[in-house]
């Protein structure tokens, strides 16, 4: 593994804690390259741990180690033992086989000996040193953080675009904390976030006229500076279960020029307009196409119920009834995976919403339970692996084309089209679950994540419902009344309008 | 003379109720007691290799909420190699499990075969069980799912990722929802450690 520099992005973090006011101040904890220290947060002073690259893997002195976490080492008859408040850690030289009190282990590679000092993979602190410390010890290998006890330390991941005439800054919080956006003169917005310390990346580069870069305040407040252009602003936050995010739009002043070469608009839209959401009148571009999938069918009938009630029955009555909703009062197409009884292969169910040009895809399903007492109606957005997230492939490409000549054609994988618009998946999620809110009985999480096959190549705002158990007698009785399906489809119909209402900024911003 | 036929007779009743007695009920009450070997998943694994080096594990079931996992510690027998040890691992945890634990791998599943990459993923061929005995719902996939990641992952340092394979093959899914076409990684929020 290559772990030669690559970040080429200004990367602080903030270390602190509300209870040491000494630090307050104190902003870049380290900075410039992945082989640089780890610095360690916990209720005491930060301290650094030096780091040293051998043979590829990123490597920590345990003498370093014995300093910073107080632990004992020895080197005794062909073993190193490190012990902490009677618990202790053996390693064999040339093993990557270790004992955690008792518990085997094994790290991605052996100690090496390099002069009179032993040196271990970083992956030792969290998996063996946290094995035997009396406080949770976590390693963040990206960020070069080793955090100690219970510290509340979120990732903070900013985005910004320009959108329009304005600009916007999207800041994702996981997990999720909140956050307090004020207007410091008209220099800056400072963004303070609910924490002990903060895990931040600035983005590179400027919005012309109204984002000019970021600064850090203080161990948990950074600031937006701002340009010339701005005139106002509006936050608005969104909680997804684990994670939070925070929209802050920045409105130039009314008699701005846009500048000409910053973003490709759809429209010349009036300053005014900005200040207020626009009127559902003057909208109807955003969503055009709806595709609705009942889940399972034909010999796969799906989750099933003690009555009898099966998902595929289910899943097909709310979907006819959203349709024939959104036909009535949108007056928009709405594609249908199946309309019958019958076996259709998952991927063919995306593959459809996305040959037709759908403005959202929305999967309907049942659940199942192994613990009959669980009930609730959840809506699902796609996850993915941390790794396919960072996949390149997501910019276009120049290529021929048939007839001659060259076009920019957009390449996405296939199975991660989604992730472009988790975004906008999570906004219609929380449209829907605020819908169900009023109508039916919400899950204990009622917004959820998981790497589902039907969301994950969805070229387009897609989630998925799990309109309650089948494993629950008294759910499955509701999931086969006319009337609790009605009110799931009228929550589901009611939710597109919200999101269409809320979706020119998405129309605008989108890359499609 | 006709008394003491009769008694003969009920003594030989007697003896033949007392020999069916003992062979349909005390037998087995007789083994029931003295085997208790399916007392928990891992002691039903150990108990083939008494003698053998033991190593703490954290098996994974689904939680009184129902929508997560929890985990509890067994003893599994030791091996030397990463490959082995999760081998060791896994029939554990596919063992069936003891009132009140529930696990969520469908009750019959198999390991068929088992090896790990120097990428650390792990690719775990289970028998067709695990997918025509589910019950389905996306919740239930979930978690059977993520049983048989977080057992590698929380247990074994060398596996970072997890690829569910059925019957030697690669499937799409397990019961029409979650994603197996590529290896999950280590799932917290499933496991309630977040």
């Amino acid at each position: 593994v290559n772990v030669g520099p690559r970040v080429s992005v200004p990367r602080l973090c903030f270390a602190v804690l509300a209870l040491a006011p000494a630090l307050l101040g104190v902003e870049h904890v380290f900075g410039q390259g992945p082989a640089t220290a780890l610095t360690v947060l916990s209720r005491d002073p930060r301290r650094a741990i030096p780091v040293t690259v051998v043979g590829g893997q990123e490597m920590v002195g345990l003498d370093d180690l014995a300093t910073s976490f107080q632990v004992t080492v020895r080197d005794e008859s062909g073993a190193l033992t490190v012990s902490y408040k009677g618990r202790t850690v053996v390693l064999t030289p040339d093993q990557t086989i270790v004992s955690v009190a008792g518990r085997v282990i094994s790290l991605p590679s052996s100690p090496v000996r390099i002069g009179n000092r032993w040196l271990v993979p970083i992956d030792f602190i969290s998996r063996a040193l946290g094995g035997i410390y009396d406080a949770r010890i976590e390693l963040r290998r990206a960020s070069h953080l080793v955090i100690v006890g219970d510290l509340r330390v979120p990732r903070l991941t900013l985005r910004q675009e320009a959108t329009g005439n304005g600009a916007r800054l999207t800041v994702d919080i996981m997990p999720r904390a909140n956050t307090a956006v004020a207007q410091d003169g008209n220099q800056r917005l400072t963004i303070k976030v609910e924490a002990d310390a903060l895990d931040v990346v600035f983005p590179p580069g400027q919005v012309a006229g109204l984002i000019q870069g970021y600064r850090s305040v203080d161990v948990t407040t950074f600031a937006l500076v701002l340009g010339p252009r701005y005139a106002s602003f509006r936050a608005s936050t969104q909680v997804a279960d684990a994670s939070s995010s925070l929209v802050i739009d920045l409105i130039p002043a009314p008699a701005d020029v846009p500048p000409p070469p910053t973003t490709t608009q759809v429209e010349s839209v009036a300053p005014a307009a900005l200040a207020e959401p626009p009127a559902l009148a003057t909208l109807g571009s955003g969503v055009r196409t709806i595709a609705i999938d009942a889940g399972h069918g034909g010999d796969d009938i799906g989750a099933k119920g003690a009555d009898g009630t099966t998902e595929k029955v289910v899943t097909l009555a709310i979907a006819r009834k959203v349709k024939a909703s959104i036909e009535a009062r949108l007056g928009v197409r709405v594609i249908m995976t199946r309309d019958d009884d019958r076996r259709v292969a998952v991927t063919d169910r995306t593959a459809l919403a996305n040959n037709n040009k759908a403005d959202l895809f929305i999967s309907l399903h049942a659940n199942q339970s192994f613990r009959s007492n669980v009930t609730g109606t959840a809506v699902y957005v796609a996850s993915f692996e941390d790794g396919a997230v960072d996949q390149p492939g997501l910019v276009p490409e120049r290529l021929p084309v048939f007839g001659g000549g060259i076009r920019d054609i957009e390449l996405v994988p296939w199975n991660l089209a989604q992730i472009r618009y988790r975004r906008q998946s999570e906004i219609l999620a929380t449209a829907i679950a605020e819908q169900f809110r009023e109508r039916v009985p919400l899950a204990a999480r009622p917004i959820d994540h998981a790497p589902l096959l039907v969301l994950e190549s969805a070229n387009m705002p897609a989630v998925l419902i799990e309109t309650g158990y089948l494993s629950n007698a008294e759910q499955a009785r509701l999931l086969g009344s006319a009337d609790f399906q009605s009110l799931l489809a009228q929550g589901i119909v009611e939710a597109i309008v919200k999101f269409r209402d809320a979706s020119t900024g998405f129309v605008e911003g989108a890359v499609r | 003379v006709n008394r003491g036929r009769t008694a003969l007779i009920a003594s030989l009743v007697a003896c033949a109720a007392l020999f069916v007695w003992v062979l349909l009920v005390g037998v087995p009450r007789w083994y029931g007691h003295t085997v208790p070997a399916t007392a928990t998943p891992a002691a039903a694994t150990t108990e083939a290799i008494p003698a053998g080096r033991k190593i703490k594990a954290r098996l994974f079931y689904v939680a009184e909420e129902g929508t997560r996992l929890s985990s509890v510690e067994r003893e599994v027998p030791y091996a030397a190699q990463p490959v082995d040890q999760a081998r060791e691992i896994l029939n554990a945890q596919i063992a069936p499990a003891m009132p009140p634990l529930i696990s969520a791998i469908p009750a019959g599943t198999a390991l068929r075969a088992l090896f790990i990459t120097s990428e650390g993923d792990a690719f775990v061929d289970m028998s067709r069980d695990i997918a025509a005995a589910h019950p389905g719902g996306s919740m239930n996939e979930l978690l059977t799912i993520y049983t048989i990641v977080q057992v590698l992952t929380a247990n074994l340092p060398a596996v970072t990722a997890v690829q569910l394979l059925v019957d030697g093959k690669e499937v799409d899914t397990l019961a029409g929802h979650v994603d197996l076409r590529h290896p999950l990684g280590q799932n917290t929020h499933m496991s309630g450690e977040n």
